[in-house]
């Protein structure tokens, strides 16, 4: 039985390899999150190794152990003096004492600009006359001492082609200077650092540019011979006291790694989510596939019944058919997983996202899991056709054209999938709107939510194919009209060069003629399109130009590749190929468009099920570009509601902190009516984490409007040393009213009483201050190190070009620092938001190709079902090229039909969700332009996926097909 | 798990009936468009002998013999094998009774395309989960005349050797009985005379019980024992006939 079953799958092969496909992808990107994560592990673990394998202990400030959003506030800086008291303790054998910053420090590239990559920037003072406690190897050159010398990372090294003796600009706390670069170094067996740069400079220097004159960030220690590192750190413990936190070399590098643990955790579980969404569109696919399969094959699982096979073995066969179609899907997809590795780290570094990296590693885990859940998975997806095919009797071996007898269930399906739906929905409100829940609790029920809703629309939309198709066939015809019209001189351009090619009547002149007029009737298309859109392009709004854009620049590139197929077809020509492209016929043809819509209605299961696939994709994209435009809308109310300065000053990356000194730079620039910022960080408050900001009493109301619930600007006034203003979430938080006292605790260690003096109401979703804001300075004297989180500057008149100038000119030295209007920042928040929204795009794309693949499958199928039905259309006098419109006509409607249900229930997802943050204020908007995409790339998608499918149909050979049986 | 059975019949029950039905009727549909395509019949089938069931189209012939195979149920009446009674049993224990007592041979052969000849003809023993003795298997190959085509596909065969193979196939378990509903209605004149010789051969060499469902009266001829249906009912009975009396009883039938 298994040996028919697998005969059975060779007899199919190309058949089976399209099922295949379906998972494929699905397991590749499983298989390449973990490899790419891994290999991100691997590489931090490196670096965390290397950075303490000759240090027995580290003694570093005294943890202040303030955490807000997932970060912890640095450790204090520790009295150099120190030192020398470590190295008084008789077990310590050497001692060195070094300077570790992770954000002031940037490298400044050829052009002058600061490199930044959402990455940390490090800058590094360290003792290199003590080897073993150097964490970096050289490269190249030597190690910096004196004042003028750096040594920098090898991938900023490459990147810039910065060598040795090479001049660099470096940004610190001080204003930017010119280093000679020295040396080049890296982490030992780290291949790339990712977005990571770092700046090595002796100790003292580096003490001078962080201004910690007199401090260290660390006191690495080795012990004697014969004291085990757990020794010395009680030794350590016991002569130092409690100023301080000791740490064993093990210890601080599990303390570190930790951090960042958790992060590539989360990258993991993020990538693995569009693994799943694609295996869970492949599942879809393969039970689609198999259902019709097994329909297919009624009559020769019949015949097995009758000679003796039990309905278990016929479970068995189909069962065994879905595994070897899984075990070969996932262990190609493993592999490929390993390639999807490598384009996923570099669509992350495209995306400056990019983390630090080794040799990829191929885990255990990754081969059991992608093996594993690949198999699964299309086991489980071939259980119901499994079972199906269980139900065919013995009978229907001699019965002409038996078909498979429908479930006992399926007389409930609809109520069945009614009551799906009303549970997926019941589960999402709860998962949205419950708020006892655990984070992972909440994704989980989401996900499960998102997976019933899915199944149960799927289960309900045989019943919608038929009007719903009624509907669609006159889009899809009118759609495929059209694009024939439009690209008309494209497809005339390509038969006349496979008649030149291919032709075997044509004279050798003639043939050239026809080449050179194929070649050149696309190409003079297209440049006829681009110069008529350079006339008209200035009345019409830009994204209405989209699509005459796209056929000027198709039909240019049709040409191009029409000139490189030409060998293609010559081969073609060799094998007795003819009229490899067929004659245009821009016509309408109301009889195929009639049998295509049929044909999309009469089997509505299959119909549905293969638009389903489509449908998840569609509306997953929905809903995150609906969600999106929500966000980027409160975004830019958020924004424009809190600040009236005409410029804002942040970091390169926008939300880091940067040196203060930039406020009394652009104070310096003439047109600088009115200059005030913002000091940031974080701080216990009231026995919680939060950021603390420090502002000027005086002038923050010139630069930020508050929007009052408590109080108002002149409150201000009197914040005094002790004064703070709250934000009105954390005062209800922590049941503050004004004239309440709290305590704040620095990361330094500092303890101070505030009173709250008043109480405003930030846009939840985007708050520029921090929960709670004292005078600036009231903060200076309480934190260590100045930071600004910004800088407004007010100009007389309009924020002109010019006038942005004039302050760029005066904050040069600071180059870490970006001048914008109000306007510019949005849309510079706006633009790093759609690179996000890009990548995810890029990773749901992933699940719409498997739903090409879907459609190609059951139009391959269909096809080949119908074989005996097109040889009589064709004998009847339907031409090739009718047959292919036929089958893309059918494709078409299919697409579409995924489109209809994918849009409403991704808008319908999205809403749910928006009113889900409905406490962070995300407001829910619908954009056209996307959505319109999103169909058009449907109707895309349905003309891609009849390609084939459309080819082994006009090619059936008509008295074959008539007596195929 | 499943034990050899026994390859020669037993003496005693030689004569016996293998297979019986009690007033078997079949109604297809219901309401106004039921058909009756069974009226009450009761037969019984010899061992180790050739039955014909003869009759005009849409008497019920093909029916009676799907009930009597086990392929499908009657609406009244009960079907016996070799003793043990079909109605009520579970699709396991009916799926036991169609290995160890049945074969069949169809009129379209249903052969698996992507088995070879050899695979095919073995197909119902390793459903089974039992190995071919060999010799038998060498001999049946050879009588049948397919051991120099064994391995190749059914595509690769004329029909009458697919139908040689559908033969082989439905003997080679030995069951009790081989049913065949028309097996020579898909072939040429000539070609369907090799085949009832075929059939006739095997009854004889290993007396084997065969059921053939039929409209030619040449294959009746060759019948031990021809019963006419007509209309749903047997309505007459001939034993050892030759093809004039058969046409003559047709001729009678059709007349009627
Ligand atoms: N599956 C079926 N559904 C309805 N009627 C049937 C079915 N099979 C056979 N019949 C009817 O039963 C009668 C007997 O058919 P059948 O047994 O095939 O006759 P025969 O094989 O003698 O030609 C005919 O009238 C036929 O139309
Ligand atoms: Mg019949």
């Amino acid at each position: 039985m298994t040996r028919v079953a697998l005969r059975g799958l060779a007899g199919r092969k190309f058949r089976a390899s399209l099922t295949a496909l379906a998972i494929v992808l699905g397991v590749a990107m499983i298989s390449g999150s973990l490899v790419l994560t891994d290999t991100i592990d691997r590489a931090f673990d490196r670096i965390f190794v290397e950075s303490y394998a000759g240090t027995d202990a580290v003694v570093s400030g005294a943890s202040s152990d303030i955490k807000f959003e997932g970060e912890t506030a640095e450790s204090p800086p520790i009295p150099a003096a120190l030192l020398d008291e470590v190295r008084a303790v008789s077990t310590v054998d050497v001692a060195a004492g070094s300077i570790l910053e992770q954000t002031a420090v940037k490298i400044l590239d050829r052009k002058g600009d600061p490199i930044v990559k959402n990455a940390p920037t490090f800058g590094f003072g360290i003792d290199a006359s003590v080897s073993r406690f150097n964490p970096l190897e050289l490269k190249d050159g030597r190690w910096p001492t004196g004042p003028a010398e750096v040594v920098i990372d090898s991938g900023t090294a490459e990147d810039e082609r910065y060598g040795v003796g090479d001049r660099v600009q470096v940004a610190t706390v001080r204003p930017v200077r010119e280093f000679e670069v020295v040396g080049i170094a890296q982490y030992g067996g780290v291949e790339s650092l990712g977005g990571a740069t770092f700046a090595v400079f002796d100790v003292r220097t580096a003490q001078q540019l962080l201004d910690q004159e007199g401090t260290f960030d660390a006191i690495q220690v080795a012990a004697k011979a014969g004291t085990s590192p757990e020794e010395l750190v009680a030794d350590l413990e016991s002569a130092l006291g409690k100023r301080v936190t000791v740490r064993s070399g093990v210890e601080q590098a599990n303390e570190d790694s930790e951090e960042v643990a958790g992060f590539v955790t989360f990258i993991r579980y993020f990538l693995l989510t569009f693994g799943f969404i694609a295996l869970f569109v492949g599942a879809f696919v393969i039970f689609n596939t198999l259902s019709i399969t097994v329909a297919q094959r009624t009559r020769e699982l019949a015949t097995l019944r009758t000679l003796g096979a039990s309905r278990r073995q016929v479970l068995t066969s189909v069962l065994v058919e879905a595994f070897v179609i899984g075990a070969l899907a996932s262990v190609i997809g493993l592999f490929l997983g390993f390639g999807l590795a490598k384009l996923l780290n570099w669509l992350f570094k495209l995306l400056e996202l990019e983390l630090p990296t080794t040799g990829l590693v191929f885990a255990t885990r990754t081969v059991v899991v992608a093996l594993l859940v690949g198999i699964l998975v299309t086991v489980v997806a071939g259980l119901a056709p499994a079972l199906r095919a269980t139900r065919v009797p013995p009978i229907s071996a001699v019965r002409e054209g038996a078909t498979l007898p429908t479930g006992r269930l399926s007389r409930y399906t609809p109520y069945i999938a009614g009551v799906l739906v009303a549970l997926a929905v019941a589960l999402l409100g709860y998962s949205l709107f419950a708020d006892e829940l655990e984070i992972a609790q909440r994704l989980l029920s989401i996900a499960g939510g998102v997976l019933a809703l899915f199944i149960g629309v799927a289960l309900l939309s045989p019943k919608l194919v038929r009007p719903l198709a009624r509907a669609l066939a006159p889009v899809s015809r009118w759609v495929l009209v059209g694009l024939t019209g439009v690209y008309l001189p494209v497809l005339y351009g390509a038969w006349l060069v496979s008649e030149a090619v291919t032709g075997w009547t044509l004279g050798a002149a003639r043939r050239a003629v026809y080449l050179l007029g194929g070649l050149l009737l696309p190409t003079a298309y297209g440049a006829l399109v681009a110069l008529v859109l350079r006339v008209v392009a200035g009345p019409v709004p830009s994204w209405l130009l989209v699509v005459p854009w796209l056929v000027a620049v198709t039909s240019i590139l049709a040409a191009a590749l029409l000139l490189l197929s030409t060998p293609v077809l010559l081969v073609l020509r060799a094998r007795g190929a003819r009229e490899v492209f067929a004659r245009p016929a821009f016509e309408r043809d109301p009889a195929t468009e009639q049998l295509a819509r049929e044909n999309s209605r009469r089997n509505p299961g299959r119909t549905a099920a293969t638009a389903a696939a489509l449908m998840i994709g569609i509306a997953l994209v929905t809903f995150v570009s609906v969600l999106a435009q929500g966000m980027r809308e409160s975004n830019r109310d958020a924004i424009t509601g809190q600040i009236k300065s005409d410029f804002v000053i942040t970091s390169e990356d926008g939300y880091s902190e940067f040196v203060a000194g930039v406020t009394d730079a652009a104070a310096t620039a003439p047109n600088a009516e009115l200059v005030t910022d913002v000091r940031q960080e974080i701080g216990q408050v009231a026995g919680a984490g939060q950021n603390v900001t420090g502002v000027d009493p005086q002038q923050i109301t010139a630069a930020y409007s508050f929007e009052w619930k408590e109080g108002s600007d002149a409150v201000l006034a009197e914040l005094g040393r002790s004064g703070a203003i709250v934000a009105e979430t954390f005062a209800d938080d922590k049941d503050l009213a004004v004239g309440d006292a709290f305590t704040l605790r620095t990361p330094g260690g500092r303890h101070f009483t505030l009173t709250v003096k008043g109480i405003y109401e930030p846009p939840p979703f985007y708050p520029l201050l921090g929960a709670v804001t004292i005078s600036r300075d009231t903060w200076d004297s309480l934190f260590e190190n100045a930071r600004n989180r910004f800088t407004f500057v007010n100009v007389p008149g309009e924020p002109t070009k010019e006038a942005k100038r004039a302050i760029d000119a005066a904050v040069k030295k600071y180059p870490d620092a970006r001048v914008q209007t109000r306007q510019e920042w949005i849309d510079k928040e706006d633009s790093e938001f759609q690179q996000f929204l890009s990548m995810l795009y890029i990773l749901l794309a992933l699940s719409v190709i498997v739903s090409v693949f879907g459609i190609v499958n059951t139009l391959v199928l269909s096809v080949f079902e119908r074989t005996r039905e097109l040889g009589m259309l064709r004998a009847v006098g339907m031409t090739r090229s009718q047959t292919r419109r036929l089958i893309r006509h059918e494709s078409v409607i299919t697409a579409l039909l995924g489109a209809a249900l994918g849009l409403p229930l991704g808008i319908f997802l999205a809403a749910l969700v928006t009113e889900a943050l409905g406490q962070w204020d995300v407001q829910f908007r619908i954009p056209a332009t996307p959505l319109e995409i999103f169909v058009v790339a449907a109707i895309f998608v349905g003309i891609v996926a009849a390609l084939l499918p459309a080819r082994r149909a006009a090619r059936l050979d008509v008295l074959q097909a008539l007596q195929y049986e | 798990m499943q034990t050899h059975k026994a390859t020669a019949a037993q003496p005693a029950r030689l004569n016996g009936s293998v297979v019986t039905a009690t007033d078997v009727t079949r109604r297809y549909g219901h309401g106004d468009t039921a058909v009756d395509a069974l009226r009450g019949v009761s037969l019984e089938v010899a061992r180790g002998k050739l039955t014909a069931v003869m009759g005009p189209s849409g008497s019920g012939k093909s029916t009676l013999m799907h009930i009597l195979a086990a392929l499908d149920r009657p609406t009244s009446g009960w079907v016996e094998i070799d003793g043990t009674r079909l109605g009520g049993l579970s699709d396991n224990a009916i799926t036991k009774i169609r290995r160890t007592h049945i074969g069949f041979v169809f009129q379209f052969f249903n052969l698996l395309p992507m088995l070879t000849a050899e695979e095919n003809v073995l197909l119902p023993l390793s459903i089974a989960g039992e190995k071919p003795e060999k010799s038998f298997f060498e001999d049946l190959l050879r009588r049948i005349g397919l051991h120099d085509r064994r391995s190749h596909r059914p595509s690769e065969l004329s029909g009458g050797q697919q139908q040689r193979v559908a033969i082989a196939r439905a003997l080679v378990s030995r069951p009790t009985v081989v049913f065949a509903d028309e097996p020579t209605g898909n072939l040429d004149s000539k070609t369907g005379g090799e085949i009832l010789e075929l059939l006739q051969q095997s009854v004889a060499d290993y007396q084997q019980t065969l059921v053939m469902v039929t409209h030619e009266a040449r294959a009746a001829a060759i019948a031990d024992r021809v019963l006419f249906l007509a209309d749903g009912r047997i309505v007459r009975e001939l034993e050892c006939a030759g093809e004039r009396d058969v046409l003559a009883a047709m001729e009678e039938l059709t007349a009627l």
